[in-house]
């Protein structure tokens, strides 16, 4: 990857008291707090996977295959969730596609928020032609189903993690360079803005320490509301066959082989669509909070 | 497009308005078609190129021991064998033509395969506007009418809900409660009304909840202008002035939305084809991309396109037609 620069430079001692009041207000929102006690359980998952699965997610044992959760006729202790149908340990499963699903959301959302936040800067700062230009390719980039697009270039150019993160992370700029172009047209008159280039400060000094440290509240929203997109792109992918290999554990792929099953041994398609709505309601959920704290007024209705 | 024909397109430039009225509507109108058109040549471009990029066809095509001649027959029976500049411009003549080459899989024409399985996708996804109108609207209408109680808050969360489950997800509970569970409905394949349901139902669930929640939070702004105000005090009923007035002005954003979010639903579509087994142009789409059938792919990819155009044309139109004031402001 190419990208360097963070998205987020690191808040100014100013922003620490904003910092605050952000975080008592999210803690204000019960359904908020759950929603990040979930996510924090996930992050924890996907990290310690390796130490806490009970089995190797792909250690198969035809002898097992298809054997129920523990809590119904014929489930086994040995096996929490059952087992799918080359033998292979759910819980183990479900635990391990926790990994790809944050690692997607959260390199998709990065990759596509470094790409669109430069893109909103220089259309909205600069105006023009390359404003023009940009916003034109936002349209053709919207017009274009991204879900399509990404099929289109795993199929025909490769899957594999890196590419599905690459091609969510490029089809998803278009929301953060508008939210940041808007921004950026309304404080580039501001004072403090045009102060800055009357006394001769560079450009680029003005974006990155006028423009950028006032766009992040609206990009954080944007950001969280794209990993649960991403996750749920992923997914989708990797159900369709043709997101990321089928040696890796991804819940989309665990879904596509279930729905095989599903009249016989519906555990093993329900599980891994449970992890997943889980997953991205718990995400939404903290991106409706963040925009709740970002923007009261939308708050009240 | 009877509104354009108020201002002959075609009037040169320099002349003086017949009304400044019609000279913006057909001015809006006109480039908007213009974008539509550089869009859809985007598309094109983009999509030939990109299924171009993936290697030679030939060699994927043809058995490893294929001998050279084997290789330069099919090369030239796909019409490879010219130079690129001119496979693109034979491409894109003959799209407006209908002309998309022949599917190398079906060894059809591509407009052939393309039509035999739009039938399909048309009933779906007008099942599926059918089920987002009949759920959407009333929810949407009750929760503003009863916001902040427990209806609303019931709505608000099964929006959320709706938002943020997967199309497919969303189709194989349907599969497990009503097919395999209760035997109500059939679990894949296409033909009856039966068939229609389960599909239907998974591809508007995304739809239902952005048009309730959208439809909510209008009709809340609706609500609260004067002419609703000054309609109550003249004595009409609460449900009266939602209909006759909320509604009305409530409508243009969620239009609005709607048209952006076609990319989304077109998306769905897919999945839900795939989940369903419906023959329609998504499955056509995955089939084509796993069998590298790129005059195919290259269609496909256009059809999606155009469609998220022309409805969104649409959606511009409609909105020049619901509020008056558009056609006004420049």
């Amino acid at each position: 990857m190419t990208v360097t620069s963070p998205v987020l430079p690191a808040a100014a001692g100013t922003a620490t008291a904003h910092r605050h009041t952000v975080l008592r207000t999210l803690l204000r929102n019960r359904l908020a707090v759950v929603a990040l006690a979930v996510l924090a359980v996930l992050v924890l998952a996907a990290v310690l996977a390796p130490l806490i699965v009970p089995y190797d997610p792909n250690a198969q044992n035809l002898l097992q295959r298809l054997q129920p959760p523990a809590w119904l006729a014929g489930g086994h202790r040995a096996h929490l969730l059952g087992t799918d149908e080359l033998g292979r340990d759910m819980l183990s499963r479900v635990i391990y596609g926790t990994r790809v699903s944050l690692l997607v959301g959260a390199g998709a959302a990065l990759l596509a928020g470094t790409v669109g936040t430069a893109v909103g800067l220089v259309a909205g700062y600069f105006g023009g032609w390359p404003d023009r230009l940009l916003m034109r390719l936002a349209d053709v980039q919207l017009a274009f189903p991204a879900i399509l697009l990404a099929l289109a270039v795993i199929g025909f150019l490769g899957s594999g993690l890196g590419f599905v993160i690459l091609v969510l992370g490029f089809t998803g700029w278009v929301s953060y360079a508008r939210v940041v172009r808007s921004e950026v047209l309304s404080l580039r008159t501001r004072d403090f803005v045009t102060e800055a280039r009357a006394i001769g400060v560079t450009d680029t000094a003005i974006i990155r320490r006028h423009l950028l440290p006032n766009v992040t509240a609206p990009l954080a929203t944007i950001a969280t509301l794209h990993v649960a997109a991403a996750i749920v792109a992923e997914a989708s992918l990797s159900y369709l066959g043709l997101g990321v290999p089928k040696e890796t554990v991804t819940w989309g792929g665990m879904l596509a082989d279930g729905q095989l099953y599903l009249g016989t041994a519906w555990w093993v398609a329900v599980f891994p669509g449970l992890a997943l709505m889980i997953t991205s309601l718990a995400v939404n959920l903290t991106g409706d909070a963040l925009r709740d704290v970002a923007d009261p007024k939308a708050y009240r209705r | 497009m009877s509104t354009v024909s108020l201002q002959r397109p075609d009037a040169p430039a320099g002349r003086p308005p017949r009304t400044r009225r019609g000279t913006g509507l057909a001015r809006m109108l006109l480039g908007r078609l213009g974008s539509a058109l550089l869009v859809l040549l985007c598309t094109a471009t983009v999509s030939f190129f990109l299924v171009r990029l993936s290697g030679d066809p030939v060699k994927l095509l043809l058995p490893p021991d294929a001998t050279a001649h084997q290789e330069s027959v099919l090369r030239a029976s796909l019409g490879l064998d010219r130079p690129l500049y001119s496979q693109y411009l034979a491409f894109l003549r003959g799209i407006p033509r209908f002309d998309f080459g022949t599917s190398i899989f079906y060894n059809q024409p591509v407009g052939h395969v393309l039509a035999q399985r739009l039938p399909a996708t048309l009933e779906l996804a007008a099942g599926a506007l059918v089920v987002t109108l009949v759920i959407a609207i009333p929810a949407g209408i009750v929760a503003a009418m009863r916001r902040g109680r427990a209806t609303d808050r019931g709505v608000m969360t099964g929006v959320l809900l709706g938002q943020s489950t997967p199309p497919f997800w969303i189709g194989i509970l349907l599969i497990l409660l009503f097919a395999v569970e209760f035997h109500l409905l059939p679990a894949s394949g296409y033909g009856t009304f039966a068939h229609l349901v389960l599909p239907s139902v998974t591809l508007a669930v995304y739809s239902v909840a952005v048009v309730a929640r959208l439809l909510r939070s209008s009709l809340i702004d609706a609500l609260a202008s004067d002419h609703i105000r000054t309609a109550r005090a003249r004595g009409l009923g609460p449900v009266k002035v939602v209909l006759t007035h909320g509604l009305r002005n409530a409508s243009l954003p969620v239009v609005t939305v709607l048209g952006l979010e076609i990319g989304s639903l077109l998306g769905g579509a897919i999945l839900t084809e795939q989940v369903f087994s419906w023959p329609g142009v998504g499955q056509l789409t995955i089939e084509a991309i796993t069998n590298r059938d790129f005059p195919l792919v290259q269609a496909t990819v256009l059809f999606f396109a155009a469609t998220f155009v022309v409805v969104n044309l649409l959606v511009d139109l409609s909105y020049t037609l619901l509020d008056p004031r558009v056609r006004t402001t420049r």
